[in-house]
C-alpha cells in the first residue's frame, strides 16, 4: 500500500509537469458548413473525426460535452487478445488510440507471452485523466477539425441523403455526411436490481430524440445488452492479502512512436469469488433483472456477468477476479470479473466474501444497460449506411463491445467518409491483411447476436495477422490514402528500409557446418539454405547469426523479432497465401446490393433469408455467409451473370 | 491455364454412345477443324465431313461437323463442334489428333462455362435455365455424397466436425483466454492422441474400397507384348467381338475399354496395345504409353507376356494364354492357363477375377467414399497428423483449421462461430 501512494504522488507531479489540461478550439459560427460531421467524442468518433481531419477533409465533432471527449466509460484497460491488434492496426494508419494508451499507460501487460507472436496481445492499463486529455491534446492540435459542445436532435434529411444534424439549441450544421457514434446512447436503459433508469452511462441522459428517428428511418434496429461491475474503493482493500500482478519491465509501448514509459507504472493484484460469494448470488438470483425476466436482450457469452456465471457453471466454487485501479490520483478500483446488475445491498455482500475485500467499500455498484444498435447487416464495408446516402455509423452503435472495436470502426468510417467526399477509392482491406477487415466483414455480413468482441479465433488467417507486424501489413494503404502525419511517414519509410536492408541480408545461403560453426546445435545433414530459411528454427535467433556477417545494431528490436517471427511461420504463410489467392479472385466478382435471391433456382428459403439480410458485395463474402454450400455459390454466380449480361444488352 | 489457350472437350455424356459432342473453343479453333476436315464448313450450318488425322492422313470418322465464329458463339470465342460416331476408340482418337495440335489443350472441367462468362455469353448458352441445370448437377452431387450408405457418410463427417470443433475450442480457450483464468488448461498430450485418433479414423475409412468402384467398375488391364492374344482373350471374356482381333503385331493401336458386369459386380475390362519397345510407329508407341498408364491405375492386370516382364505391380496375376496355341509358353504353378478360344481354364479365371473384385468393390453395408471425398478426406487426415509432432498452439490451430476446412469442403460449410458456439458451451470464459 505504502509502495503504490509512493506511485501516485509521483504520477501527480508528473501530470503537473507535462501541463496536461484540455483546451478546446469552437467553431467560429456554429451554422457554418463542413465538409463530415462526426457526432460522439467517444472512441469511434475520435478516430473518425481525426483521421477524416488527417486526410484533409474539414470536420466537425460534436459532443454533449466538451469534457467527455475521449472518456472511457467501462474498464480502463485498451489492449488484449485481438484488441491489441486492432490498436496496433488503427496506431499504423497514425489513429489515437495507441499514443493516448502509451501516454495514460500505469501497467503493461503483454497477454500470451509464452505463446506464438500472433496471438500475443499488448495490454495497459489507462488512467482515465491521463488518457482523456491525451485524446483532447492530440485532437486540438489537429488541423482542419472543430469540436462543438451541443446535444444532436435529429438529422437533416434530403430526401435519402443525411445533408446534416439539428442541435437542440435550434442551431444546425449542414455536412456532406455525418458519422453516428453515439455508443449505448440510443434509448439505454440502466437496471440494478429492482430498479431502472433510462440512460447511457450513469449521469448521462440518453440521445431518445435520435433514437426515434432512426426507428422512423426504417433502420433494423435490434437491443443488446452489456454490465458493468462495481468499483471498489482502493483505500478499503487489504492490498497486502493479495497476488500481485507488477507491470512488465521490459520498454515495450502501444504504439512505436510513443519512445518510452512516461507514467509511473503501478501493480494489480489478483482476488478470487469463494463459496460463501457463490451462496449469496445464488440465493439473491431472483433479485437480478437477468434472471427475473426484466431484461431479454442477448449479453455477451464471453464477458458474462457474475450471476450468469455461478448459475452457469455451477460446479466451479471460485472464480479469478483481477483487480485493476483506475488511475493514479483516484480510489476507484475496477474489479475485472464481477460485472453484475444485482441490487447494491447484494453486491455489497457479495464483494465482502472476496479475498482481501472483507472490509471493501462499494463507490458506485455494478449496473447492466440494454440498448439499441443498428443491425450492422444494414451498412457496407465502409460503414456507410447502405439504404441512404451520407450516412455512417461507427461504434457500439452497431453492436459492439470494447474501445479498441469502436476505435478501429471510427477509423474505417473516417477513412471511408473522407474518400467519398474527396473522391477517391476506399482502401482495399480484407481479411486476410486486417483484424479491422475481419471485424467488419464480420459485422456487415453475419450482424451480431451478442455485443461483437475481437478475439484472434476470428481471424482465419490469424499467423499473419500479428500485432508486431502492423505497421508492415497496412503502412503502406495508409501512406497511399494520405492519413499520415509527416513524422509518421517518415517513421515508416525508415522502417520500411531498414525491415528490407535486414531481409536483404537473410538471403545468403549458408550450410548445417557454417550454423552449427555458430555454436548453435543443428543436424549436420549436408543442408544448404538461405539464413532467412534456418530462421525456422526455434533455436536460431538474427543476433545469433551475428558472426555470419548479419549486422543488426541500430535496428529496432521490435523489427528483428517481426522478421524471425516471419520466417518461423513461412511454410504456413506461404499455404495462407494459396488459400488467399482464391479469395480474392472471388472478391473480384461483384454482386449487385439490389440481386434478387428468392429468384435464384435452387436456394433454399433460409439461404435466400440469409443473403437477404446480408447482402454481400462480392461472391467471396457471399460464401462466408452461414450456411451457404459452394452449390449455392455456383447458382448465385450464374444468375449474377446473367443479368449482367441482360443489363448491358438493355 | 491462360485464356489464350485452344480448349476442347467431349461436351455429351461418356461414351459408348450413340454420338459424341466434341467442342473446341479459342482462336485455333478454326485452325483444328480445318485440319481435321481439309475444308472450312459454312458458318453455323451441320455439314458432312470426312475427318483424317493430319499427321498420318488416317481417316478418323465421318462426322457433323459445325463452326460458330464468335462473338456470336456460346462460349464467346471461335467455336467449332465435331459430332461424332459416339464409340469409345473413336472419341479417343479425335481427342488424341486434337490433343497433339499445337496450341490445343484439354478443358479444365466448367472451362467452356467460365470462358462463356468471361465473354458475357451466358445468356446465349443453349440452355436457357443453365443455373438450374448446374445447380441440378451439383444437387445431385451433394445428394450423391449423403445418400452414400444412407446418409451414413455424412453422419460420419458430422461427427468428427464436432471433434475437430471440440479441439478448436479448446486450443482456442487457451489462446484467446488463458490469461482470463476459469480456463482449464487444455492438455497437449490429450489434445495430440484425440488428434491421432481421428486421424485414424479416417485412414481406416481412406482404406476401405472406393465408392466410385461401384459406378466406374473394376478396372481390369491385359497385358502382354503384341500378338500375345490379349484381345483373344478380352472376347472371350466379354463374350463379343469388343477389340478388332488379327494375326498382324499391333493391331490393337488404342486403348479399348468393354465395361460388363459380372455376378452384379461391374468392370471395365481394358485391352492394351501391345507393350513393345522397339518398333513400334509412333501412333501405336502413343498407345503404347497408354497402356503403361493404365497398368499404374489398374485394379488388377492380366498379363498375357513372358513370364515376370509384366509391370512390377501386386496386382498382376501371371495368365499363361493360349494353351493350344503352337507359341504356347506354360508359366509356374501360381498362374493360370487358359484357352480363350476352345474355353478351357476359364471358369477358373473369372472365379480368380470375381473374387479380387470383392476385395475392390464396396460392400452394400458399410460406408464408403468416392475421390473427390478421399482427396479431402486425405487434406484433413494429413492435417491432423501434423498435430501430434507439434508444441506450438498456434499451429495446431492451424493444422484444425485446416482439417475443418477440408472436412467443409465435403459436406458444406462450417463457420469459425460453429467453433465460438463449442468454446463458449464448454468454458466458462470471461471477466
Amino acid at each position: 500500500m505504502e509502495n503504490r501512494l509512493f506511485h501516485v504522488e509521483q504520477a501527480l507531479a508528473v501530470r503537473d509537469h507535462f501541463d496536461l489540461k484540455p483546451t478546446f478550439r469552437y467553431g467560429p459560427n456554429m451554422n457554418s458548413d463542413f465538409d463530415l460531421i462526426v457526432v460522439g467524442g467517444g472512441h469511434a468518433g475520435c478516430e473518425a473525426a481525426a483521421v477524416a481531419a488527417r486526410m484533409g477533409v474539414s470536420t466537425a465533432l460534436v459532443s454533449f460535452t466538451k469534457d467527455s471527449i475521449g472518456a472511457m466509460s467501462c474498464n480502463p484497460a485498451i489492449g488484449g487478445l485481438g484488441k491489441g491488434h486492432l490498436v496496433r492496426e488503427v496506431d499504423a494508419f497514425d489513429g489515437l488510440i495507441g499514443r493516448a494508451a502509451d501516454a495514460a499507460a500505469i501497467h503493461y501487460r503483454m497477454l500470451n507471452l509464452s505463446k506464438g507472436a500472433a496471438v500475443q496481445g499488448p495490454r495497459v492499463q489507462a488512467d482515465r485523466k491521463l488518457y482523456k486529455a491525451a485524446i483532447q491534446r492530440m485532437l486540438d492540435a489537429q488541423d482542419n477539425l472543430t469540436i462543438v459542445e451541443g446535444e444532436v436532435a435529429s438529422l437533416i434529411f434530403d430526401g435519402q441523403t443525411v445533408s446534416g444534424i439539428n442541435l437542440a439549441d435550434e442551431s444546425q450544421i449542414t455536412a456532406s455526411a455525418v458519422i453516428l457514434a453515439t455508443g449505448t446512447f440510443l434509448n439505454g436503459k440502466l437496471f440494478r436490481g429492482e430498479e431502472t433508469v433510462a440512460g447511457g452511462r450513469t449521469g448521462e441522459a440518453s440521445a431518445v430524440s435520435l433514437g426515434q428517428q432512426i426507428r422512423d428511418a426504417n433502420l433494423p434496429i435490434a437491443r443488446l445488452k452489456t454490465g458493468t461491475p462495481p468499483r471498489i474503493d482502493g483505500r478499503t482493500i487489504d492490498w497486502a492479502a493479495l497476488a500481485e500482478q507488477p507491470s512488465d519491465d521490459d520498454g515495450w509501448t502501444m504504439s512505436p512512436l510513443s519512445s518510452r514509459r512516461d507514467v509511473p507504472q503501478i501493480f494489480c493484484a489478483v482476488s478470487r469469488t469463494s463459496s460463501a460469494t457463490h451462496d449469496i448470488i445464488r440465493n439473491n438470483l431472483h433479485r437480478s433483472p437477468l434472471f427475473s425476466g426484466a431484461i431479454d436482450a442477448q449479453g455477451p457469452r464471453y464477458c458474462p456477468s457474475i450471476e450468469d456465471k455461478i448459475h452457469r457453471f455451477a460446479d466451479r466454487d471460485s472464480h479469478q477476479v483481477f483487480l485493476e485501479p483506475e488511475g493514479l490520483d483516484t480510489n476507484l478500483v475496477y474489479p475485472n470479473g464481477i460485472s453484475t446488475s444485482l441490487p447494491a445491498d447484494v453486491q455489497e455482500a457479495f464483494v465482502r466474501t472476496m479475498d482481501g475485500l472483507s472490509k471493501a467499500d462499494i463507490i458506485v455498484p455494478g449496473y447492466a444497460v440494454e440498448y439499441d444498435h443498428i443491425d450492422p447487416r444494414a451498412l457496407d464495408r465502409s460503414l456507410k449506411v447502405r439504404d441512404l446516402d451520407g450516412l455512417y455509423c461507427a461504434g457500439q452503435i452497431n453492436g459492439t463491445t470494447g474501445y479498441e472495436e469502436a476505435a478501429a470502426q471510427g477509423l474505417i468510417a473516417g477513412m471511408g467518409a473522407a474518400c467519398a467526399i474527396q473522391g477517391k477509392a476506399v482502401p482495399e482491406l480484407d481479411r486476410g491483411t486486417s483484424y479491422m477487415a475481419v471485424m467488419i466483414d464480420d459485422l456487415v455480413l453475419q450482424g451480431v447476436t451478442e455485443p461483437y468482441r475481437m478475439l484472434t479465433a476470428r481471424a482465419e488467417y490469424r499467423l499473419r495477422l500479428r500485432a508486431d507486424n502492423a505497421t508492415t501489413r497496412l503502412g503502406t494503404i495508409a501512406q497511399d490514402i494520405g492519413c499520415l502525419s509527416a513524422e509518421r511517414e517518415r517513421w515508416f519509410d525508415a522502417r520500411q528500409s531498414q525491415r528490407a536492408a535486414v531481409i536483404d541480408q537473410l538471403q545468403v545461403v549458408h550450410s548445417c557446418e557454417a550454423i552449427a560453426g555458430q555454436g548453435i546445435d543443428v543436424r549436420r545433414d549436408g543442408t544448404k539454405q538461405s539464413l532467412f530459411e534456418w530462421l525456422r528454427f526455434p533455436n536460431i535467433s538474427i543476433a545469433s547469426l551475428e558472426g555470419l556477417g548479419i549486422s543488426c545494431v541500430d535496428i529496432d528490436s521490435g523489427l528483428l523479432a517481426e522478421v524471425e517471427e516471419d520466417a518461423r511461420y513461412a511454410p504456413y504463410l506461404q499455404r495462407q497465401e494459396a488459400e488467399l489467392k482464391d479469395l480474392r479472385a472471388n472478391e473480384q466478382i461483384r454482386l449487385s446490393d439490389d440481386l434478387d435471391y428468392a429468384a435464384i433456382a435452387g436456394l433454399s428459403n433460409e439461404m435466400v433469408e440469409r443473403l437477404k439480410g446480408a447482402r454481400p458485395e462480392t461472391l467471396a463474402a457471399a460464401s462466408r455467409v452461414r450456411g451457404i454450400t459452394p452449390a449455392a455459390l455456383a447458382a448465385i454466380l450464374v444468375h449474377a451473370r446473367r443479368r449482367e449480361v441482360k443489363n448491358l444488352a438493355a | 491455364m491462360s485464356i489464350a489457350d485452344t480448349i476442347f472437350a467431349l461436351s455429351s455424356g461418356q461414351p459408348p454412345a450413340a454420338i459424341g459432342i466434341i467442342r473446341i473453343s479459342g482462336p485455333k479453333a478454326s485452325n483444328a477443324l480445318r485440319a481435321l476436315s481439309g475444308s472450312m464448313p459454312d458458318e453455323r450450318r451441320a455439314s458432312l465431313a470426312r475427318l483424317t488425322d493430319p499427321e498420318s492422313g488416317d481417316l478418323l470418322d465421318n462426322a457433323l461437323i459445325l463452326w460458330f465464329p464468335g462473338p456470336n458463339s456460346a462460349t464467346g470465342e471461335d467455336l467449332a463442334e465435331i459430332h461424332c460416331h459416339g464409340g469409345r476408340a473413336v472419341v479417343r482418337a479425335l481427342e488424341t489428333a486434337l490433343e497433339n495440335m499445337d496450341g490445343l489443350r484439354c478443358a479444365e472441367p466448367g472451362e467452356f462455362t467460365r470462358r462463356a462468362f468471361t465473354y458475357g455469353r451466358m445468356d446465349l448458352a443453349e440452355a436457357e435455365g443453365l443455373s438450374d441445370l448446374l445447380f441440378a448437377e451439383t444437387e445431385l452431387q451433394r445428394r450423391s455424397a449423403i445418400q452414400a450408405a444412407g446418409g451414413g457418410l455424412s453422419r460420419k463427417v458430422e461427427d468428427w466436425q464436432n471433434n475437430i470443433l471440440r479441439l478448436s475450442a479448446m486450443v482456442e480457450a487457451e489462446l484467446d483466454f488463458s490469461d482470463e483464468d476459469d480456463v482449464t488448461p487444455a492438455q497437449l498430450e490429450v489434445m495430440q492422441s484425440a488428434a491421432a485418433e481421428l486421424a485414424t479414423e479416417m485412414k481406416n475409412m481412406l482404406d476401405r474400397p472406393r465408392g466410385e468402384k461401384l459406378r466406374e467398375g473394376v478396372r481390369v488391364v491385359l497385358g502382354g507384348p503384341p500378338n500375345s492374344g490379349k484381345s483373344t482373350l478380352l472376347n472371350a471374356l466379354v463374350e463379343r467381338e469388343a477389340a478388332i482381333v488379327s494375326s498382324i503385331a499391333g493391331t490393337t493401336r488404342d486403348v479399348i475399354e468393354v465395361p460388363i458386369a459380372i455376378q452384379g459386380i461391374p468392370f471395365l475390362f481394358i485391352d492394351t496395345a501391345g507393350v513393345r519397345d522397339e518398333g513400334a510407329e509412333q501412333i501405336e508407341s502413343i498407345g503404347i504409353d497408354r497402356a503403361r498408364q493404365q497398368f499404374d491405375v489398374a485394379d488388377l492386370i492380366l498379363w498375357l507376356g513372358p513370364e515376370g516382364e509384366g509391370p512390377p505391380d501386386s496386382n498382376l496375376v501371371e495368365i499363361a494364354s493360349r494353351w493350344d496355341h503352337p507359341e504356347y509358353q506354360p508359366k509356374s504353378s501360381c498362374s493360370l492357363s487358359v484357352s480363350p478360344l476352345a474355353g478351357a481354364g476359364m471358369d477358373e479365371l473369372v472365379t480368380l477375377i470375381v473374387d479380387r473384385a470383392k476385395e475392390i468393390v464396396p460392400r452394400g453395408d458399410e460406408i464408403s467414399v468416392n475421390k473427390r471425398q478421399a482427396d479431402h478426406l486425405g487434406k484433413a487426415q494429413a492435417s491432423l497428423d501434423q498435430i501430434s509432432g507439434s508444441q506450438d498452439y498456434l499451429i495446431i490451430a492451424e493444422q484444425l483449421r485446416l482439417a475443418r476446412s477440408a472436412l467443409d469442403a465435403l459436406t458444406g460449410r462450417a463457420s469459425t462461430e460453429d467453433m465460438l458456439d463449442s468454446l463458449f458451451g464448454k468454458f466458462c470464459i470471461g471477466k
